[in-house]
């Protein structure tokens, strides 16, 4: 989007203007040096405490061990890279089943009624269900049942549950976004003709996901995480691996990997979240003026 | 349940036969708005629905255009009652333009998709031949420039005229066009008016909600005043104004003289 700068570069600053706008600086200055030093205070503390703490050797031979960590860190990496294939899948999945459970539950009309109704019991069934349980119930329960032509991989089971929990919950995202624009635009769209299909297709979807796409964000940072739970059908992704490491060697520095790796994914899918979602904003409050 | 054509005499473009409409029925703030509406528009004529605030005159737009549904009486086009059920509403939203008070333009989309929507998804019209028409029309109502631009960075009167642009590409039989000159300044009131001034010279049959009563005498073939739901008084603009029958109207219209609006 083009915007206009509010504020011409080219105006005369007035001397007033420029004084206090040194004076702004030098307030600057001050405000970022008490920044500094009450972290410094803050984590070095924590971590003096910490490090002053009497178990701490302890501690930090299982936790922070430095040949564990790079004896376990191959393995947790592997894991890791099937981690993130697991999380592209259940995003892809869950974004499009989501999609279709928020459009079903939109349909106006009698004659929808029971697509409507599939959706709310689809809604309410697995929102209501533990993820863990979930989990649990769909890659144990399911291959035992031995059906004819359904895969038996936990994989592919750990997969299906996280994205029908997920789905439930962001279907309500994407419905929110779709209350969220106006009636007059659906009004405006049927007007020209357009089937009530094509009226949310071409009007009202494309401006309900644009609504919504800060609150998707953050759900795709915490599927990022719940995917450690595929973990617990033996599925050797990051948590997993980690966990083997430290059975057979009593060190739990392995975990210690894992973590840094979840963190090195999510830290900076959330700082771009709030970088979008910031920026969403003011070209919204730009857009009103 | 038949279509109930009048045997013989022409038969008008558009009628309203006995059209109700309450909002929020069965609740605590029921809002009787229609009462009875009985109006007929021929072809090419040009029927202005003045009254005050509130009257009814957006829903009765909305009405015919299929947009709410009514709770009584028939709304016939060509003769065929639209209201009965089974009825096409798209087949019948796609012979009627219509331009919203607060034109509704889509914000995510430039004003030549907004206004090339309609054809291309609705009508099946190929996208180049739909944006040729588009462009031409754009030009016409001095938007030539502004195609490629959104809604949100056009005027209130530039987008007036996007949404009266967007209403007009599929040729509609009949244009409903809601307060199209709320949104402007008089220089561009003039302009709009001008426009459906050459409309109605070229014969299309309208419906205007309006307020502008200078603007109903000028291009009006019938206004219609309407009061507690119906229409009190209908009449060719020179005698309505001029030798208002009832004391209601009468009242109406002073109070918009006053107002400097006549
Ligand atoms: N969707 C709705 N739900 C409930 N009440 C409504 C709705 N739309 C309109 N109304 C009510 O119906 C009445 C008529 O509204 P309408 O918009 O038709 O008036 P109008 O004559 O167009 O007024 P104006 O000149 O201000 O545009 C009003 O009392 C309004 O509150
Ligand atoms: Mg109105």
């Amino acid at each position: 989007m083009m915007q206009d700068d509010p504020m011409p570069a080219m105006a005369p600053v007035p001397p007033a203007a420029r004084q206090r706008s040194g004076r702004l600086a030098q307030e600057g200055a001050k405000a970022s040096a008490i920044a500094v030093l009450s972290t410094v205070l803050f984590f070095g503390g924590g971590a003096w405490l910490v490090a002053s703490s009497p178990n701490w050797p302890k501690v930090r031979a299982q936790f922070f061990s430095a040949s564990d960590f790079r004896a376990s860190f191959p393995d947790v990496l592997d894991g890791f890279w099937l981690s993130i294939q697991l999380f592209a899948y259940c995003t892809v999945l869950t974004a499009v089943l989501a999609l279709v459970v928020a459009v079903m539950r939109s349909f106006r009309g009698p004659a929808f009624f029971p697509i409507r109704l599939l959706a709310i019991v689809f809604t309410d069934v697995f929102r209501g269900i533990p993820l863990i349980l979930l989990v649990l119930l769909l890659g144990f329960g399911l291959p035992a049942l031995r059906i004819e032509g359904l895969p038996n991989s936990a994989k592919f089971w750990g997969v299906i549950a996280l994205t029908l929990s997920y789905s439930a919950y962001t279907a309500e995202i994407y419905r929110s976004g779709i209350d969220a624009v106006p009636e007059s635009q659906r009004s405006s769209a049927r007007a020209l003709g357009l089937t009530q299909w094509q009226a949310l297709r071409f009007a009202i979807l494309p401006q309900a996901v644009r609504n919504v796409v800060p609150a998707l964000m953050n759900t795709v940072v915490s599927l990022q995480k719940d995917v450690a739970l595929i973990s617990i059908l033996g599925v050797r992704e990051a948590v997993k691996e980690a966990q083997i490491y430290t059975a057979s060697t009593f060190n739990y520095t392995s975990y210690m990997v894992a973590t840094l790796m979840f963190l090195a994914l999510s830290v900076p899918l959330t700082r771009l979240v709030d970088w979008y979602t910031a920026r969403d904003r003011r070209q919204r409050s730009q857009a009103q003026l | 349940m038949n279509s109930s054509k009048p045997p013989d005499s022409v038969i008008p473009k558009l009628e309203l036969a006995g059209v109700h409409k309450t909002y929020g029925r069965r609740t605590a703030n029921e809002n009787r708005v229609l009462n009875g509406i009985d109006l007929i528009v021929e072809n090419h004529q040009v029927v202005c629905l003045i009254g005050p605030s509130g009257c009814g005159k957006s829903t009765i737009l909305r009405c015919i255009d299929l947009l709410d549904t009514i709770d009584g009486g028939q709304i016939r086009l060509d003769g065929v009652d639209v209201t009965r059920p089974g009825t096409d509403a798209d087949a019948v939203r796609r012979r009627i333009g219509i331009v919203f008070q607060a034109f509704n333009l889509f914000p995510h989309l430039s004003v030549l998709d907004n206004v090339t929507l309609g054809a291309r998804r609705a009508h099946g019209v190929e996208r180049s031949v739909a944006e040729q028409r588009a462009h031409d029309l754009l030009e016409r109502f001095g938007l030539g420039a502004k195609a490629g631009d959104y809604p949100n960075k056009l005027s209130g009167g530039q987008n007036q005229r996007a949404a009266v642009v967007r209403a007009l590409m599929a040729d509609p039989e009949v244009l409903l066009l809601d307060e199209v000159t709320s949104a402007l300044d008089p220089e561009l009131v003039a302009e709009v008016l001008s426009v459906i001034r050459e409309l109605a010279g070229q014969g299309m049959t309208m419906v205007l909600a309006t307020h502008e009563m200078g603007f109903a005498r000028d291009v009006a073939t019938k206004v219609c005043f309407l009061h507690q739901g119906r229409v009190l008084e209908e009449a060719p603009p020179a005698e309505l104004f001029s030798d208002p029958r009832h004391e209601r109207t009468k009242q109406f219209l002073q109070r918009v003289t006053e107002a400097g609006r006549l």
